[in-house]
């Protein structure tokens, strides 16, 4: 698939619960915040991955279709429940919605932006984001997102340093967006 | 030590025989608050695999250890796992093979009763969707009534009871699972019957289904009489059997009558459905042997494991057959609907011809309660 992951695993041909004993198996060697894609023909693990997925704290970003295959994505987690946002400047999911300038900079994994984003929002991943800080101007607003606003915290800090000037992490983030999502799978 | 399987069939014994039973189900909560195994005397817990994957020990004190103990999930595999690690623990479990796909396909014939000359009438019943099924038998010929999908337990039936199958009915275009009416009357050379009404957009042959159709079968003439009753869906039709039963499809139900809202709107088709049941089943003798073509819960199952109950009977206590008032009536009906049955709208385009969806894909459209009543 055209969805970037860290890590990939092959339960093709696999009945249930061989699917969930591979991907479980697999979380155990990723980093936090990496992705997992999982390859299955099992119908039944779209719902039974989702669910393991909110059971354990992981994050369940989407499922695409391909033929007779199912590309799960998958994104480890640990503890994300304690958000802390020391960047001062924030804007709220709300005032977001209203805005008419600027620049609304996702800084969520490739998948998770994939499976639902703003529409016209940018997509730099936290990680590539000090390579990439030429794509930005400093004369517009920018409006960093993530899921939880903890990544997009990192990312203000990030930006503020470099000098941008004009720069808010907007919370709680894609978590609890209520508007319209737009998706590129 | 390897754990024991038990066959659907073993289990539709035990909700007949009305056994306790203990059943982990495994599947997602969703799934288990869905559709379930029902028995009268069945306890549940519902983890699903993926939380058990680390042990089983954690569970132990929720399961009983005065009752067998069988693990239930989608297909098997995560069931045979659990079934494993429990049997590693010291608790002796089974699995159910083929897990709720094969429960879902499951039929059991059981004879309802002797016709007249040496007829016989049988109930095929699909514990795990609620699909009642019929086949009378007399002298040889056979008249199939709401088969399920299942053409080749039909057709076997028959054979073994030396009888060749003749006349294929419908009561009406079913939208909670598969008829398997076509394929029965297309490997015997039978002819299929549906009503027109129902049966506007269907794409192949078959004979329109009519009031007052009579098909008499056996030496003893035994008669199959179809009785216009509209209301499920504006072809729905009823047979009287014999002089002795009567198939009243999705019409009226042991415990709960019809929903009027499968093929089009709760509203058009309720006052259908209020003279079908108010006028048209009231001119019949109360003596008659209600069949429906569905049970909803394991309370209207009878002793036997069948589902029948005399009309005279239904008149008294059927809720649905005692609200005086017509407006009452029509709120009840409209208001109380249930969720639709899984893939509602598929399965309509499968048994129009329209669809053909693969073995695979029939058993998934299948999934999940019939839902075809409201109470």
């Amino acid at each position: 698939m055209a969805v970037k992951a860290d890590i990939q695993i092959d339960a093709k041909g696999l009945a249930c619960p061989m699917p969930i004993v591979r991907t479980k198996k697999a979380m155990n060697d990723l980093v936090d915040g990496q992705i997992l894609e999982v390859q299955a023909t099992d119908r039944g693990s779209t719902a039974d991955l989702a669910a393991w997925a909110q059971s354990v704290g992981h994050q369940y970003i989407g499922t695409a279709e391909q033929g007779e295959v199912l590309y799960h994505y998958l994104r480890k987690c640990s503890n994300e429940d304690i958000v802390e946002t020391p960047f001062e400047q924030t804007v709220t999911n709300e005032q977001l919605l209203n805005l008419t300038n600027g620049v609304i900079l996702d800084v969520r994994e490739e998948a998770e932006y994939a499976f639902g984003h703003i529409t016209g929002a940018k997509s730099i991943p936290l990680g590539e984001l000090d390579e990439r800080l030429h794509e930005l101007t400093e004369e517009q607003a920018i409006y960093v997102i993530c899921r939880t606003g903890k990544r997009s915290d990192l990312a203000a800090q990030k930006l503020v340093n470099a000098g941008f000037q004009n720069v808010y992490n907007v919370v709680p983030g894609m978590v609890e967006w209520q508007g319209e999502l737009e998706k590129s799978i | 030590m390897a754990v024991n399987k038990w066959t659907a069939a073993e289990v539709a014994q035990k909700v007949i025989d009305n056994e306790k039973l203990f059943i982990l189900d495994v599947r997602n909560k969703d799934a288990f608050e869905d559709w379930k195994i029902e028995g009268k005397q069945f306890d549940y817990l519902n983890i699903p695999y993926f939380e058990l994957l680390d042990g089983v020990e954690e569970i132990l004190p929720q399961i009983p250890t005065d009752r067998e103990l069988l693990v239930v999930c989608a297909k098997e595999g995560s069931s045979i796992m659990v079934a494993q690690m429990l049997d590693e623990v010291g608790r002796k479990a089974a699995y159910l093979e083929g897990g709720m796909k094969s429960w879902s396909t499951y039929l059991e014939p059981i004879k309802i009763g002797d016709l007249t000359g040496g007829g016989e009438l049988y109930q095929f019943v699909r514990l795990g969707k609620g699909c009642l099924s019929y086949m009378i038998i007399a002298d040889g010929e056979a008249v199939v009534i709401d088969a399920v999908r299942f053409a080749d337990i039909f057709v076997d039936f028959a054979k073994a009871k030396n009888a060749k199958i003749t006349h294929v009915f419908d009561t009406h275009l079913h939208a909670d699972h598969i008829s398997g009416g076509r394929q029965i009357a297309e490997a015997t050379g039978a002819v299929y019957y549906l009503p027109a009404k129902d049966a506007e957009e269907v794409v192949f042959d078959f004979e329109n289904l009519t009031d007052g159709l009579k098909v008499q079968i056996g030496a003893a003439d035994i008669a199959v009489e179809a009785l216009y009753s509209p209301g499920h869906t504006i072809g729905s039709t009823s047979f009287v059997i014999d002089n002795r039963y009567l198939l009243t499809g999705d019409i009226l139900f042991i415990d709960s009558i019809g929903r009027p809202d499968l093929a089009g709107l709760a509203e058009d088709w309720v006052g259908d459905l209020r003279s079908t049941l108010y006028e048209r089943y009231r001119e019949l003798i109360d003596d008659l042997i209600v069949l429906p073509a569905h049970f909803m819960i394991v309370e209207e199952l009878n002793a036997d494991g069948s589902v029948a109950k005399r009309l005279g009977d239904l008149f008294a206590e059927n809720h649905g057959l005692n609200i005086n008032d017509e407006e009452e009536f029509r709120t009840t009906v409209t208001d109380n609907l249930p969720p639709q049955p899984n893939a509602y709208k598929q399965i309509r385009q499968v048994n129009m011809g329209k669809l053909k969806p693969s073995y695979d894909e029939q058993i998934e459209m299948e999934i999940g309660p019939n839902r075809c009543a409201v109470r």
